[in-house]
């Protein structure tokens, strides 16, 4: 489903973010990016939304090199992938019904579809009561269920989650831990960013460690070992 | 199509009246621009205004010899009518010209004594020729002089005026100039100013622009609501200047009428007054749409 090919991403002669990286990551599949900071796990996610080009190799999604897709069919590519950030990234003008309801109505989906959806994803995340606050007046754990909310509220192919644990206490990463894993039961292919190592060791899933930009360790069921 | 349409502009609308306060900066930096615009459109009718009074001023006079026949001075008065360069011509016949003296000077007893002293009318029939515009002038004076009208005529003061009417046209012409340069120069001030506001305002949700892009929204779906805001803004502000505008010239024009008698500025303002309000909501929607435009521009590129 995702190919990473001898992916190479290089900002500057002293800032080298990735370095001949490749792996291949099956459908629903659930696989955690570990390594320290600046060990190159968000620039890896960055090149498979289209944010950033690599330096040298290729990227593919679902048999497409994602860097021979144009601009102007960016946007239709990226919504066939979820995504959640550490720092939440909702739009801090609209209501968290409204955040959700705007993943759906990028892809053009009905009213009915929206008054429909939005609701059962609010409960799915467990933020019903919340659906007419701003993300202001959320906790983070609020947010960031907002966040994977409107992540897989259009039923993505793969949900990328950068730290999304990263600002959370325990409890809470534990609660948005157990719900990315209930998504990629669902049928959806996770992607997980962090390097919370009780995280890592309590899921037995498989691990792909990046240490200075590069593939040091690729396991099924792996640990967080650095 | 229509779905995507009626998101935008609803999100425009609730945009607008979410972030009140950059809207209300907007809509004040347009007040400006517009009130300007409409300044510039009243101020070109007045100096129109101005400009023709001052050129009604400037004419000159043929005499005619005093053994010359009505009937040959009307002649000539044909020809004249002929040249595409003349507005308009009067005649003052020489039993006019002496009322004229004697109206203009019968409170002058020494005056009077002298016009007594001569014993007959001393003044000569004459044509007044006004022109289209004072660099006219030259032409005129220059058929007057070919032989045909030269046996007839005594003199053209024309060569005594002239340096009154080349002033005049020297001063119209230039204050035409100036006001054309003006314009432009405050045209191209407003036009940065509203650009520079506008993109204040865009440049606080850049990052959500950029998060619009990451979860899959379309250029014209997230620049959408914000020509839609731009708009609002410009509609508000035209409106806000057309009462304002309306106010003040009802306001001051009885005081400038004081300086420019005939110059109704309020008038001017109500024949205008469709013109005017094109003007004014087109300024202001037009810059309030590319000001948008051209300051999500730059944060689209993600």
């Amino acid at each position: 489903m995702i190919s990473f090919q001898h992916v190479t991403k290089i900002y500057s002669c002293n800032s080298i973010a990735l370095e001949d990286v490749s792996f291949d990551i099956k459908e629903k599949e659930f696989v955690s990016l570990v390594g320290k900071s600046g060990a190159g796990k968000t620039t890896l996610l960055k090149l498979l939304l289209a944010e950033e080009k690599p330096t040298q190799g290729k990227i593919f999604f679902e048999g497409k090199n994602v860097n021979e897709i144009k601009s102007t069919r960016l946007p239709e590519f990226r919504r066939e992938i979820g995504s959640v950030f550490q720092d939440y990234k909702l739009l801090s003008s609209k209501t968290t019904y409204e955040n959700i309801a705007y993943a759906l109505e990028v892809v053009g989906a009905s009213d009915q579809e929206v008054a429909r959806d939005v609701p059962k994803v609010l409960e799915i995340v467990g933020l019903t009561e919340k659906a007419n606050n701003f993300p202001a007046e959320l906790s983070g754990g609020e947010r960031q269920r907002a966040a994977i909310a409107r992540a897989l509220i259009h039923r993505p192919e793969v949900i990328l989650a950068d730290e999304p644990t990263g600002n959370l206490d325990p409890y809470h990463s534990l609660d948005i831990i157990q719900l990315l894993l209930k998504i990629q039961e669902m049928g959806t292919t996770v992607i997980l960013a962090t390097h919370n190592k009780e995280v890592i060791n309590s899921l037995e899933k498989r691990v792909i460690t990046l240490e200075k930009g590069r593939v040091i360790r690729d396991e099924e069921k792996g640990r967080f070992i650095l | 199509m229509f779905t995507s349409l009626r998101r935008i502009i609803k999100s425009g609308f609730r945009g607008f009246f979410r972030d009140g306060g950059l809207m209300v900066a907007t809509i004040f930096v347009l007040i400006l621009v517009i009130t300007l615009a409409t300044s510039l459109f009243l101020f070109s009718g007045v100096s129109k205004f101005i400009i023709a009074l001052v050129e009604e001023k400037a004419d000159i006079s043929v005499y005619f010899k005093e053994d010359v026949m009505e009937i040959d001075i009307f002649e000539v008065r044909e020809e004249l009518v002929k040249i595409p360069e003349v507005k308009g011509i009067k005649y003052i016949s020489q039993e006019r010209a002496l009322d004229d003296f004697i109206e203009r000077h019968k409170e002058n007893p020494v005056l009077m004594a002298s016009l007594a002293e001569v014993g007959h009318n001393p003044f000569l029939a004459s044509l007044n020729i006004m022109a289209f515009d004072p660099g006219q002038y030259q032409n005129i004076v220059s058929f007057l002089e070919t032989p045909d009208f030269t046996t007839l005529v005594e003199k053209v003061d024309y060569y005594e005026r002239r340096p009154v009417i080349e002033r005049i046209f020297s001063i119209t012409s230039t204050a035409n100039k100036v006001f054309i340069f003006l314009s432009i120069i405050l045209a191209i001030v407003a036009i940065l100013v509203t650009f520079n506001t506008t993109r204040l305002a865009i440049y606080n949700t850049r990052e959500e622009i950029k998060i619009q892009r990451l979860v899959g929204a379309g250029s014209w779906f997230i620049r959408g609501p914000f020509l839609i805001q731009g708009i609002l803004a410009g509609i508000l502000a035209a409106l806000i200047c057309l009462a304002l505008i309306s106010l003040a010239t009802w306001f001051l024009s009885p005081r400038i009428e004081v300086f420019f008698p005939g110059l109704n500025i309020f008038e001017f303002f109500s024949i205008n007054l469709w013109q005017i309000i094109l003007i004014q909501f087109a300024t202001g929607i037009l810059l309030g749409i590319i000001s948008s435009f051209l300051a999500t521009r730059k944060y689209l590129r993600v």
